[in-house]
């Protein structure tokens, strides 16, 4: 049991070595504009790329994660709070699934 | 007292906290599948709240359940942490950019360690230099919500009702949408990279030959190829830096 822990340990002293690398590391703000064009478009892409597909495979019916993810887009496009977005997704999955599972 | 933060620390770490709400609440339901997953590779309800704790990843922790479920050595455990977290690399880099330069080593390193894909997310979308306080305060309700649901996970494995757990579970991409659709509203090019994100993920997760590579490491491959493509055919002209 007691070896889950040095597992445990090795993960941990990995995944927050990794996080705070970056932002110990460059103290300086970056001039070349290639990088920070690249370091600016990473957020979104990389968010992109983790929302879809992924919000039509944790639901149980693949057209309520459709429905959430439409709803979702078009009420963050209209600026609604990340909780009001996160709210309305959920409550479109749960009612879809309602009728659709 | 430092004179860069724009608003007060206390009102920064509630504002972190309210923001955090809705991130605890669907991590609370990730996490607690992920429990189920735990008890699998027979952990204990403390040790998967530790493991939460300190790893705070869903995929790497996913990770460490395969690994000891498997009885896979240390060395092996280290690599498929490293890699399947590397994203984290690319968030913590893009953050360092948006730290006032007399931010302090212990603020970066707390700021650094509490990087998760939701509260990396809430962070970019504040607009301006990083407030640790903020990111405090979404740590504060977020992180305890991610270890409950873990050793919850454990203890009551699948009674929680799944259209439930599927209704939740949507929670974090909508916040992850909340944060990158209002860019995209402002600037085109935003707008263009999320639809070829989009698509591209779509064909990653589900074309056959990429099947053995995990969904972490597609999710790097395809940030880096992107974002190194928007970067050399849009530069950015003026990054933000208030």
């Amino acid at each position: 049991m007691s070896k889950t822990y040095i597992y445990i340990l090795v993960a941990a002293v990995v995944s927050t070595f990794i996080r705070i690398l970056p932002v110990t590391l460059f103290r300086k703000p970056i001039k070349n504009t290639f990088v920070r064009s690249f370091l600016y478009y990473v957020p979104y892409v990389t968010l992109a790329v983790m929302t879809f597909p992924a919000i039509i495979q944790v639901t149980q019916n693949k057209i309520a994660g459709v429905f959430a993810l439409v709803v979702g887009i078009i009420a963050a496009w209209f600026n609604q709070s990340l909780f009001r977005v996160a709210a309305i997704c959920c409550a479109v999955v749960f009612i879809s699934e309602l009728v659709l599972v | 007292m430092k004179t860069y933060y724009s608003i007060s620390k206390r009102q920064a770490f509630v504002e972190g906290f309210k923001d955090g709400i809705p991130i605890g609440l669907g991590y609370f339901a990730v996490a607690f599948s992920l429990g189920i997953l735990a008890r699998n590779a027979h952990f204990t309800p403390l040790q998967g709240f530790i493991n939460s704790f300190l790893n705070r990843a869903s995929a790497g922790e996913y990770a460490v359940y395969t690994v000891v479920a498997a009885g896979a050595g240390f060395i092996e455990m280290a690599i498929m942490t490293l890699v399947v977290n590397a994203r984290y690399l690319l968030m913590s880099t893009a953050l360092c950019q948006k730290f006032d330069s007399n931010t302090s080593m212990i603020h970066r390193i707390l700021v650094g360690f509490g990087v998760t894909d939701e509260i990396f997310a809430i962070t970019i979308k504040r607009p301006g230099l990083i407030n640790p306080f903020y990111n405090y305060g979404a740590c504060a309700i977020a992180v305890p919500c991610w270890a409950m649901g873990t050793a919850c996970g454990i203890i009551a494995g699948d009674l929680m009702p799944s259209n439930v757990v599927s209704a939740v579970s949507v929670a974090l991409y909508g916040m992850f949408l909340a944060c990158i659709i209002p860019e995209a509203r402002k600037n085109r090019v935003v707008a263009i990279l999320i639809i070829i994100s989009f698509v591209l993920s779509f064909i990653a997760a589900n074309a056959s030959f990429l099947t053995n590579i995990s969904s972490g490491t597609k999710t790097i491959i395809l940030t880096v190829v992107i974002s190194v493509f928007a970067a050399i055919t849009f530069p950015h002209p003026e990054v933000e830096n208030e």
